[in-house]
C-alpha cells in the first residue's frame, strides 16, 4: 500500500507518540472516524492504543453534553500500552463535545472545533452561562491552541455540487475533521479512501462513498493550504518483532479465541447470549461465524442463556455464554449446578462500572469477588483474565484447555476497557496452536453394573464427559450432591464433605500446567507492582517510567486468578512492598493478604476509567516514600 | 417423526427404563401412576434407550429422572426448558422430555416455558399439576384455586390461578393436550402422539398429592363425577359427554354452551372437535368446573410449524454452503494485515 506522502516542509517536527481525541455527539460517526485513523496508522506501522469512550444513550438530545462520544487514540514510534493520559490534540465537533473534553487536553495542546457548531442555541444547550461562548475566553485561548475552522460551511462547499441533500452532506463533516488531522500527522488517505468505498459501495452507495471521499480531501487540503498550524507533526513507525499484524479489539479477540478453541478441541461452539452492555459483541461476532459450526442462541433471560449452555454441554458441545456483572448476578445459581455437574463449561464476564445498572459503557475490575464467591455455599470455579485486547484470544484458548481438562466451569475476566480498546496483535501462528484433546468415553467403566459417572482421572481428579446418545453409559446428573464415583444421590456426611474439598482439588491441580508467574525488572528489592486483567498497559507503562527514574521496582501481572500460579506465594516474599493497584476497592489485594498472610497495600480508583500512568507512577512514589500503608485519594 | 419402525432397534420392556434407584414419593403418590405409565410408553416408541434424555427442574415431579434408565438431568428450579434447549440444539438426535411440576413451570420457570414454547423446540413437555407446593410442604401454587387455605395463606389465597393450557396456546405452543393421572392408558396414547409431533409437546396432567392437596382433581378422577365433569375430545368428532351421553357443546354467539341432545337437538348440531383449530382451542382452555366439563385428550394440534432445532441447523448449513467451511487464517486475519519483515514495515 504507497501512502501519499507530501513533501515534508522544512518545519516539520518528529515526535515519538500522539494521543488525539475526536469528540462529537453520538449520532457525529466520532467512533467510525476514530476507526479509520487508528487503522491508517497501525497501516504506516505505529503502534497503537486506543479508548472509545461512549455514553449508555444510544441518541441523546443532539448538543448535550450527556450525548457526547469520544474516541481516543496513542500511536506512536515506540512501544505504547496505554490510549495516553492527557490529549495532544483534540477535534471537538460542537461546544458540548469541547466542554467534556477540554480538561483532557494538555496544556497548550491542539484543539480544532467545529466552530460552525457555536451558536447561541447551541451553547445554551449544553449549559455555558448567557452570553458566554468558550471561543470568545481569553483564559481558554491562552491555554490551549485554538484552531477555529468553519467545518459545517466548508464542508457544504465542497460537496455543493454533489447532487445529494443537506442531510447527507452535513453527515460528512466528520470525514473533513479526519481529513484536517490526516494533514495534521501526515497520514495517507488511501486506506481510509478504500474502506469508505468498501463500506458503502457493498450497499449500492457510491454516491454516498464518493461524498465522504471528497469531504476528506477538502479537509485534507484546507489542513495544507489554510495555515492554520505552525507546522505539521511525523511519527515515524514504531519498531515490531517481525511477523503479520492486526489491530484487534478485546471483544472481537475473545470471539476469534473461543471459535479457534473449538476448532482446536475439534468440537461445535455453542453460545448462549443475553443482550448486555459491554457484552453484547461477543453474541454479534460469533452469530457471523456459523460457518465454522457455532451455534448461537439469543436466550429468553441470562438465566436461560447459562442454562442451555450446559444443557449444550451435557450433550457434548462445547459451551458457553458472555454477561457483565449483572449478568454473573444472574447466573449465579446456575453456575453452583454446572460445579456439581463437572462439565466443562465458560462464562465470559466483561465488566462494567456497577452496582445495579451502573455505568454500563464504563469499566470496573470489581467482580473479582463475584467470580470467585457469587454461588451458594462452597462452589469455585476457574477464574482467568486476559490482561489486554490481545490476550483475550490467548485466554480463551486457555479457558477451554482448562475447562475441560478439570470438567469444571471457568470464569473469564474481561472488562470494558480492553473489551472495546484496540492495539496491534502479531498474529499467532496456527500450526503451532496446541490442540485441545477431549475424550468422549464409548464403553462403560463398570461392565457389572451401571456406567460410574464420576469415576475419576488420577491426575486430574476429573470425572468422564460421556454424552447422550451413548449406548450403555445412560446415567443421570443433578443438584443432589452426588456420591463420588457413582454419581448417585447422597445425603453422606463424609461423602459431601469429601465431594466441597475434591471440588476444590480439582481446581488447584490446574497450578502444574497453567504458566509461572513472570516478572518484570528486578528479581527482588523495594517493590512489586502487581496487577491483574485489563490494566497491565497502564501498570506496564508506570514501572517501566518509575524504573527510569531510578526506583528498583518490578512488576507481574495475574492472568490466572484461581488458581494462582505455583510460584505466586514465593514472588510476594522477593519484595519490601506490595503494591496491587486495581479499579475497585481492594480485592485482589484482599485475597493476598487472605492467603498469603502479607501486607499488600492497594492503589484503588473507581472512576470507570483505567489508570492513567502518572496517577499511577505519582501513588506509588508516595507509597515508596511512605511507611506501609495505604494510599488515600 | 413418522418414520416406520426400525427393525434393527432392540426390543425392550416398561423394566428397561426403570433405572436401580429407590423411588422416593410418598405412597399413593399420582407421580408412581405417571412414571409408570411413562416407561411403560418408551418401548414403543421405537427410539434408542440412550437417546432419551429425561430433564426436570426442582420439586417432587422433578425427581423423575433419577429413577428412569436412560439419560437425566435434575437441573435447578423452573430451568429446565433452557437446559432442555441447550440439549436440543446441540444434539437434535436426542428425544428430550421435561417432567416438572406447576411450580417449577409455571411460577419460577413460567418465563421459560413460554420461551421454549413460542421457539417450537422439538421437545416434550409432561406438567405434572397437583396445584401444591409439595416438596416444600404445602404452599398454595400458582395453579391453586382462588381462597385455598394453606399453610402461606391461613385466611385464603388472594392469587387468582392461572390456566396452563391457554397459557401454552397463547404462547404459541403446537401440541397441547390434557389427561388424569389414574387413567394411564390416556397418558400411554398422549405420550406417543406428542413424541411423533414435530416441534414442542405440551400434556397437562392432573395429578394427585395426596399428602398435601388429596382429592384436589377428584371431581375428574371418580367413576361416578368423571363422565360429568370431563369431556373426551377426538378429533372430528361430535363433543359428547355425561354418564348416558345426553349432554353436548354447542356453539352460540361466540361462546361454548351445553346442550341436551334430544328435543329436536341431534349430535349433527353439536360441535365437532377439530384440533388444527387454535382459537377453539382457546375457548376449550377456558371450560372449566364447575359450569363446563373439563376437555381431555389433544386440544390443539399444528404439525407443520417449523421446528426451532431443525431451523438452526438449516441456518448453519446454509451460512456453510454460502461461506465454505469456515478458514480459521481467514477469520484470524480479519479484514486487513499488516507484515513487518526485520524492522521495516509494509502494508
Amino acid at each position: 500500500m504507497s501512502a501519499t506522502h507530501t513533501k515534508m516542509p522544512a518545519e516539520d517536527q518528529q515526535i515519538d507518540a500522539v494521543a488525539i481525541r475526536f469528540a462529537g455527539d453520538s449520532g457525529d460517526g466520532m467512533q467510525l472516524t476514530g476507526g479509520f485513523f487508528t487503522d491508517t496508522s497501525a497501516i504506516v506501522g505505529n503502534d497503537i492504543a486506543t479508548f472509545p469512550d461512549f455514553p449508555a444513550e444510544i441518541r441523546a438530545p443532539r448538543g448535550t453534553t450527556y450525548g457526547v462520544s469520544g474516541f481516543q487514540l496513542q500511536f506512536s514510534s515506540s512501544d505504547i500500552h496505554t490510549p495516553g493520559d492527557s490529549v495532544n490534540a483534540l477535534v471537538a465537533m460542537n461546544p458540548a463535545a469541547l466542554k467534556t473534553n477540554i480538561e483532557d487536553v494538555e496544556p497548550g495542546g491542539i484543539v480544532i472545533v467545529n466552530e460552525d457548531e457555536f451558536t447561541e442555541v447551541n451553547l445554551r444547550k449544553c449549559g455555558y452561562p448567557d452570553a458566554y461562548n468558550p471561543l470568545e475566553d481569553d483564559s481558554l485561548q491562552s491555554s490551549y491552541r485554538i484552531v477555529q475552522v468553519p467545518m459545517s460551511r466548508l464542508t457544504r462547499e465542497s460537496l455543493a455540487d454533489s447532487g445529494m441533500g443537506a442531510k447527507n452532506i452535513d453527515r460528512c463533516r466528520n470525514m473533513f475533521a479526519l481529513g484536517i488531522m490526516y494533514w495534521l500527522y501526515d497520514r495517507p488517505l488511501e486506506p481510509t479512501i478504500q474502506e469508505l468505498e468498501k463500506k458503502f459501495n457493498a450497499k449500492g452507495n457510491e454516491a454516498v462513498a464518493e461524498i465522504n471521499v471528497k469531504a476528506l480531501k477538502a479537509g485534507y487540503y484546507f489542513g495544507e493550504n489554510a495555515e492554520l498550524f505552525p507546522s505539521r507533526f511525523h511519527i515515524a513507525p514504531a519498531t515490531f518483532e517481525p511477523g503479520t499484524y492486526r489491530k484487534i479489539a478485546g471483544n472481537e479477540a475473545t470471539a476469534i479465541g473461543f471459535a479457534t478453541a473449538a476448532q482446536l478441541a475439534k468440537k461445535r461452539l455453542f453460545y448462549a447470549g443475553y443482550p448486555i452492555t459491554p457484552a453484547s459483541e461477543l453474541l454479534h461476532h460469533l452469530a457471523r461465524m456459523k460457518n465454522f459450526g457455532v451455534r448461537t442462541f439469543q436466550a429468553e433471560d441470562e438465566i436461560a442463556a447459562v442454562c442451555a449452555a450446559i444443557g449444550a454441554a451435557f450433550a457434548g458441545d462445547l459451551a458457553m455464554c458472555g454477561t457483565s456483572g449483572p449478568g454473573i448476578a444472574l447466573k449465579a445459581e446456575a453456575m453452583g449446578l454446572a460445579v456439581m455437574l463437572e462439565l466443562p463449561l465458560v462464562i465470559v464476564d466483561v465488566q462494567r462500572a456497577g452496582p445495579a445498572t451502573g455505568m454500563p459503557t464504563k469499566t470496573e475490575q470489581a467482580d473479582l469477588l463475584q467470580a470467585l464467591y457469587c454461588r451458594p455455599s462452597e462452589a469455585p470455579v476457574i477464574v482467568v483474565a486476559p490482561a489486554s485486547p490481545a490476550d483475550c484470544f490467548t485466554m480463551a484458548i486457555e479457558a477451554f484447555r482448562l475447562s475441560v481438562r478439570a470438567m469444571c466451569p471457568v470464569i473469564y475476566l474481561s472488562d470494558g476497557y480492553i473489551a472495546n480498546g484496540a492495539e496491534p496483535w502479531k498474529l499467532p501462528d496456527i500450526e503451532s496452536l496446541e490442540p485441545i484433546s477431549i475424550t468422549h468415553p464409548t464403553e462403560t467403566n463398570n461392565p457389572d453394573g451401571p456406567y460410574l459417572p464420576y469415576m475419576r482421572v488420577e491426575e486430574t481428579l476429573s470425572r468422564p464427559w460421556a454424552v447422550p446418545g451413548t449406548a450403555g453409559l445412560e446415567h443421570r446428573v443433578g443438584g443432589l450432591e452426588k456420591q463420588d464415583i457413582t454419581g448417585e444421590v447422597s445425603y453422606d456426611p463424609a461423602n459431601h464433605e469429601h465431594m466441597v474439598r475434591l471440588r476444590a482439588e480439582k481446581i488447584e491441580r490446574l497450578q502444574s500446567v497453567i504458566p509461572p508467574l513472570e516478572v518484570v525488572g528486578p528479581a527482588s528489592g523495594e517493590a512489586l507492582l502487581l496487577g491483574w486483567g485489563g490494566t497491565q498497559g497502564s501498570i506496564t507503562t508506570a514501572a517501566n517510567r518509575l524504573r527510569e527514574r531510578g526506583h528498583k521496582i518490578a512488576n507481574a501481572h495475574l492472568r490466572y486468578l484461581n488458581p494462582f500460579p505455583k510460584n505466586l506465594g514465593d514472588v510476594l516474599q522477593r519484595y519490601d512492598r506490595i503494591i496491587v493497584p486495581e479499579i475497585n476497592m481492594g480485592q485482589l489485594r484482599m485475597l493476598l493478604r487472605a492467603k498469603f498472610l502479607i501486607d499488600v497495600i492497594g492503589i484503588n480508583r473507581v472512576r470507570g476509567k483505567s489508570f492513567l500512568v502518572n496517577d499511577l507512577v505519582d501513588d506509588v512514589e508516595r507509597v515508596l516514600k511512605s511507611d506501609k500503608g495505604a494510599v488515600k485519594q | 417423526m413418522t418414520t416406520a419402525p426400525d427393525t434393527s432397534l432392540p426390543t425392550y420392556k416398561a423394566k428397561d427404563f426403570a433405572s436401580d434407584q429407590d423411588v422416593r414419593w410418598c405412597p399413593g403418590c399420582g407421580d408412581y401412576a405417571v412414571l409408570k405409565a411413562v416407561q411403560k410408553a418408551l418401548p414403543s416408541m421405537h427410539r434408542k434407550r440412550e437417546d432419551f434424555v429425561f430433564v426436570s427442574g426442582i420439586g417432587c415431579a422433578a425427581r423423575f429422572p433419577y429413577y428412569m434408565n436412560t439419560y437425566g438431568m435434575h437441573s435447578i428450579h423452573g430451568r429446565a426448558p433452557a437446559f432442555a434447549t441447550g440439549i436440543k440444539l446441540a444434539n437434535p438426535n436426542l428425544d428430550v422430555w421435561i417432567v416438572s411440576g406447576d411450580g417449577d413451570l409455571l411460577s419460577i420457570g413460567g418465563n421459560h416455558t413460554i420461551h421454549v414454547l413460542r421457539r417450537n423446540v422439538d421437545i416434550n413437555i409432561i406438567l405434572l399439576n397437583n396445584r401444591i407446593y409439595g416438596l416444600t410442604k404445602g404452599q398454595y401454587s400458582p395453579t391453586s384455586e382462588f381462597g385455598k387455605k394453606t399453610k402461606s395463606t391461613p385466611l385464603g389465597s388472594l392469587d387468582f390461578p392461572l390456566n396452563p393450557l391457554a397459557m401454552v396456546i397463547a404462547s404459541g405452543g403446537t401440541f397441547v393436550a390434557r389427561c388424569i393421572d389414574i387413567d394411564l392408558k390416556a397418558l400411554e396414547k398422549l405420550m406417543l402422539i406428542a413424541e411423533h409431533h414435530r416441534g414442542t409437546s405440551f400434556i397437562e396432567v392432573y395429578q394427585d398429592c395426596n399428602i398435601f392437596n388429596h382429592q384436589a382433581w377428584f371431581y375428574a378422577s371418580q367413576k361416578d363425577s368423571r363422565p360429568e365433569t370431563t369431556i373426551e375430545l377426538e378429533h372430528g368428532k361430535p363433543m359428547i359427554f355425561g354418564a348416558e351421553k345426553d349432554k353436548g357443546l354447542v356453539e352460540r354467539d361466540g361462546r361454548i354452551e351445553i346442550v341436551e341432545l334430544g328435543n329436536g337437538i341431534s349430535e349433527a348440531d353439536l360441535l365437532h372437535h377439530d384440533e388444527t383449530n387454535r382459537n377453539r382451542a382457546y375457548m376449550l382452555t377456558q371450560l372449566l368446573q364447575p359450569n363446563f366439563p373439563e376437555p381431555m385428550g389433544v386440544l390443539f394440534r399444528d404439525p407443520d410449524e417449523p421446528t426451532y432445532d431443525s431451523l438452526v441447523e438449516d441456518q448453519v448449513k446454509q451460512a456453510t454452503e454460502k461461506s465454505g467451511p469456515g478458514d480459521l487464517r481467514t477469520l484470524i486475519e480479519g479484514p486487513s494485515t499488516w507484515t513487518v519483515q526485520g524492522d521495516a514495515v509494509s502494508g
